[in-house]
């Protein structure tokens, strides 16, 4: 490649920072271009420890690009990188432009960061020149594009203005800014007025850039592809006089066309810092007007405002041909891009079903909402969850019920939660999870050890109480007569009878819990029923008494019927979902984690059960 | 993001810290400074710097303009009781400094400095590295024996022990005098590279036997260099430049600008001024005041202003009702222009800016009809046709006109046409 040249179609490049949409843009790029090779070779993200591969669009073909974690294993293995688009931010941008210098196989390097101290930003620049024969663009810029061969990062915009302004192939018109924001508008005005830019360059905004607006000039008056140069500068720095010495010593013979932004400095009381670092005048010399006058005065095409700037390229370029100094280059078609998916929904061109719905939760929305999407009527945000102090019991309805129920039945629930959150370490869940936690196993395999045994023999009898009481009190039927029918059935009454507890000595968590039902429930209809036939069962035996998983469904039953917040059709699936074991999941969870954490804490061995404990026969 | 000059306080402070590492040793400078604006306790101020009490002092402004002796802003040699009276009848007045007229607010007081020779000293950064400049002539005009000046240039990257200052320096000085200047020049030299100065005056400084003090000092920080002088620069402030008063409007943009990751500026120029713009992006937003000015109408630019970097609808919103609301407080007999303009953005959604902006026109709907207010548009950039449509369709219920214009029409023709037509 020639010096004077920043890029062909054969460029590669090594992207520092992993900047997908970057990428995406300047594949995309490649493809309306007709490039043969993708023009990203590598990308460098140095918090990817192992690297890794980057899956992106040609077209629409999916390639794979290499990501490594540092420039010097992305130098090692891709020999043809010629260039570096560093992402870095302002913190990195120095550090790895400095390292990027020490490649030699790097010969044009453009920093996008903003903010980028000046003095390492010189410090850059005496170090390049110093290797010589490098190209640095930036700092704080979009970069730079070489029509038809390679775009730097996102210059450009989107894909629909980069064919409309004839970016897609070269066109004749060399350009240099030092805004990257207006380099878009620039191309457009280049597109609609000539052939089209053959190379076009925003040098950032920043007082001390890297290369300088002659530095490309010179490039440009050096390439015979460019035919006319086009320029924009703006108000402070001295670097447009630069322009002024290379017209009058005849350094620059193209035709250019030039205006410096910021005549209307003037205007304003005091120091006006507009957009770019660099854009203040520190004395006459470095004013807008001044710059136009005196670039006019040598030479240059400097409209009498930015009004004309259009109207003074045409002018130009026309001249030119007229001179039959240019022949204009043809319009190409560029392929058609095929549309991206994301783009395509959300402009409703296209439609797609999802394949997952949920109703309970939202974390679309501005903030989590429980209980439904976000904004509805029946959710609640999480802001809100504290701001209503809802509680445990609150969370739970609105997560499974999609609705808060009155605070005494959310209370209720929280009650459940806390009586069954632990029953000692000798039943089947809490056993199972201390020997797991016994055998080392992390606290996931335990707990879940310990809540697989929770079934119909063990926790499950909070569902059958539900549905057998309920089902014999709705039938109306007398209490001997479900006693003796599900005698004749052969069926323990689920959630009647205990190891221990009796009649006597009745179970405190029992007793708590119908005491609360009957002073906070509107109705307890199902519990009434219940205790006539616990009547009945004890009159047989005292220990046949209403245990606590009795206790628990027959309440869940009636607080469900009383609170009024259900249909008949949501409780009988409230009961088929198995939503009366959930709690009881719930809260023995807590107490299943309290013995892992105990066992671990006491650093207990591995468990073997004892052998004359066994009968082996 | 820039230079940005700091006060003179702050400057001063951070030498008398930082200056003893670069030197090997404490310089005689301790830092005896005090600052004073309308909150200062006197009592905890004389507590805290014993020497106000016990030594003759000198006071004047810190608020960013050089100058002050010739001003008549300078006050030497006086008392603590006659430093707080000059003060607190200065305090808060609208004062004339040279053409620009503000508020002093912010004071220092210093201990006077007995001393032979004055002393200049500067380092200015440029686009190779940074020049020192040196003269044995210092004192208040120094661009009057500019021919005095010594400069000695420091390319980037060089280690200034590489560079024999001492041969540089002015033939007067004696061999004591410019080994010592020398020593001072390098040690300055490294601490104002370290702690990221653009620029850094010290004129005069005193030299008074082995002991240098800066009597009057001007710097600028690289504050992109925040990042990494954090901790050097302590509580260092950036305050706007003498006669930069904010209006309440612009003030509020300020605090929406400092929220968001978007950019928002707006700058009141002429209230009363028929043309006001609503443009987006820093580069096309000083394209079209310059358009404005250069076709002859710098008079009746309003304001100056731009949004970039995507703001949400919300800010856009914010943006256009406070520029809306200055816009329609008086009524002008040739009605008003409303020049909402930009380039063609990279990424910025069209629709979804010209949403907000569209919200706030129809909030002042009334308003602007009483105005009379004409409305320009031009805009490109993704999902510019959507963007382009909606502001037609509002033309259509608004009430007021509105001309809309892509990207096949040149950006600032919205302007000339907008000019001309009223």
């Amino acid at each position: 490649m020639k010096d004077y040249m920043l890029f062909d179609k054969n460029t590669e490049a090594v992207i520092y920072g992993y900047q997908r949409n970057a990428i995406q843009r300047m594949l995309d790029f490649d493809y309306v271009a007709n490039r043969e090779k993708p023009s990203v070779t590598a990308i460098v993200n140095p918090t990817a420890l192992k690297g890794g591969l980057h899956k992106a669009f040609i077209g629409e073909r999916e390639i794979l690009i290499p990501i490594y974690p540092t420039i010097a294993d992305a130098m090692k293995n891709h020999d043809k990188i010629e260039t570096m688009v560093n992402f870095a931010s302002f913190r990195s941008a120095f550090p790895t432009t400095m390292e990027a210098l020490d490649y030699e196989q790097l010969r044009v390097i453009s920093v996008i960061a903003e903010g980028m101290p000046e003095r390492y930003a010189k410090e850059v620049t005496a170090k390049a020149k110093k290797i010589g024969g490098k190209i640095l663009i930036g700092p704080a810029t979009v970069g730079g594009i070489v029509a038809g061969a390679f775009k730097i990062g996102n210059t450009g915009g989107m894909l629909d203005n980069i064919v409309e302004s004839k970016l897609h192939r070269a066109g004749s018109v060399g350009f240099v800014s030092k805004s990257g924001g207006l380099s878009n508008e620039a191309n457009n005005i280049i597109g609609r007025n000539t052939d089209g830019l053959y190379e076009g360059v925003a040098i950032g905004g920043d007082r001390y850039p890297f290369s300088t607006l002659t530095d490309h000039l010179f490039r440009y008056e050096a390439n015979p592809e460019i035919k006319m140069i086009v320029a924009l500068g703006e108000v402070g720095g001295e670097d447009e006089y630069k322009i002024v010495a290379a017209l009058k010593e005849g350094r620059i013979t193209k035709p250019i066309v030039m205006w410096n932004i910021g005549t209307c400095a003037g205007i304003f009381k005091t120091e006006v810092q507009f957009g770019h670092a660099g854009a203040r005048a520190d004395k006459a010399a470095e004013t807008a007007t001044a710059k136009n006058e005196a670039l006019r005065e040598a030479g240059a095409i400097v409209p009498e405002s930015f009004e004309s700037y259009d109207v003074v390229i045409k002018e130009t370029f026309d001249k030119l041909v007229a001179e039959g100094k240019h022949k204009p280059i043809p319009l190409t078609e560029a392929p058609a891009m095929p549309m991206d998916y994301a783009k395509a929904l959300k402009d409703k061109v296209i439609r797609r079903p999802r394949n997952f719905v949920a109703t309970i939760s939202d974390d679309s929305g501005d903030e989590l909402a429980y209980g439904g999407p976000y904004g509805s009527e029946r959710s609640m945000t999480i802001t809100d969850v504290f701001k209503n102090d809802i509680g445990l019991g609150g969370v739970i309805s609105l997560l499974w019920f999609k609705k808060l129920l009155p605070t005494w039945a959310t209370k209720f629930l929280e009650m459940a939660v806390m009586i069954t959150a632990d029953h000692g370490a000798a039943v089947s869940g809490a056993h199972n999870a201390i020997v797991t936690a016994r055998a080392g196993k992390d606290l996931i395999s335990c707990v879940v050890s310990g809540m697989l045994t929770i079934g119909p023999r063990f926790g499950g009898a909070v569902h059958g109480a539900a549905k057998y009481f309920s089902g014999a009190s709705d039938a109306k039927k007398s209490p001997v007569e479900f006693v003796t029918e599900m005698k004749k059935a052969g069926i323990n009454i689920p959630g009647i009878g205990h190891l221990v507890k009796s009649v006597q000595n009745p179970d405190q968590r029992v007793t708590l819990m119908k005491e609360y039902a009957k002073k906070n429930f509107p109705k307890t209809e199902i519990l009434d029923y219940a205790l006539e036939v616990e009547k009945v069962t004890t009159s047989k035996r005292n220990n046949l008494i209403m245990n606590v998983d009795g206790c628990i469904g027959i309440l869940f039953t009636d607080m469900m019927r009383s609170s009024g917040e259900f249909t008949d059709e949501e409780m009988q699936q409230i009961l088929d979902l198995e939503g009366l074991n959930s709690l009881f999941i719930l809260g023995r969870t807590i107490g299943m984690m309290g013995h892992v954490f105990d066992q671990k804490r006491l650093k207990q061995p591995l468990y073997r059960h004892p052998m004359d404990d066994i009968l082996y026969y | 993001m820039a230079q940005r000059g700091i006060r003179e306080f702050y400057g001063k402070r951070m030498l008398a810290k930082y200056l003893p590492e670069y030197l090997g040793g404490k310089f005689g400078y301790e830092g005896e400074i005090a600052l004073v604006d309308e909150n200062t306790n006197w009592d905890t101020l004389a507590k805290e710097n014993p020497w106000l009490k016990t030594k003759p002092l000198v006071a004047k402004p810190d608020q960013l303009f050089g100058k002050r002796g010739k001003h008549g802003l300078l006050l030497i040699d006086k008392n603590l009781g006659e430093v707080r009276k000059w003060i607190d009848e200065r305090m808060n007045k609208k004062t004339k400094v040279g053409k620009i007229t503000d508020s002093l607010t912010h004071f220092i007081i210093e201990p006077l400095v007995k001393h032979e020779e004055e002393y200049y000293l500067a380092i200015k950064s440029n686009v190779t590295g940074d020049t020192i400049y040196f003269s044995t002539k210092g004192g208040m005009d120094i661009e009057a024996v500019w021919d005095t000046v010594s400069e000695i240039d420091v390319p980037a990257s060089t280690d200034i022990e590489t560079i024999d200052v001492a041969a540089k320096l002015p033939a007067e000085l004696d061999d004591k005098k410019r080994k010592l200047v020398s020593k001072y020049i390098k040690g300055l030299y490294k601490y104002y590279a370290d702690l990221h100065f653009a620029y850094l005056e010290i004129n005069p400084f005193a030299m008074s036997g082995d002991n240098i003090y800066p009597l009057d000092m001007v710097a600028r920080l690289d504050d992109t260099a925040l990042y990494e002088c954090v901790e050097k620069w302590g509580e260092t402030d950036f305050p706007p430049p003498f006669g930069r008063v904010m209006t309440k409007e612009e003030a509020y943009i300020k605090s929406l600008d400092e929220k968001t990751g978007a950019s928002l500026k707006l700058t009141l120029i002429n209230p009363e001024g028929r043309i006001w713009t609503l443009v987006a992006g820093g580069g096309a937003s000083v394209i079209y005041a310059d358009t404005i000015a250069d076709l002859g109408k710098a008079e009746e630019i309003a304001n100056y202003g731009e949004y970039s970097g995507n703001p949400n609808t919300e800010m856009t919103y914010e943006y256009t009702k406070t520029v809306l609301d200055l816009m329609t407080r008086t009524k002008h007999p040739k009605g008003k222009v409303l020049l909402i303009g930009g380039g063609i953005a990279n990424f910025t959604d069209i629709a979804k800016t010209f949403t907000g902006i569209i919200k706030a026109l129809n909030d002042y709907k009334d308003k602007l009809k009483e105005n009379n207010v004409k409305i320009y548009v031009r805009r490109g950039g993704p999902n510019y046709k959507e963007g382009l449509r909606l502001m037609s369709d509002l033309g259509k219920t608004l009430g007021v006109p509105i001309e809309v214009y892509g990207p096949e029409t040149h950006m600032t023709k919205i302007v000339s046409l907008g000019l001309e037509e009223n």
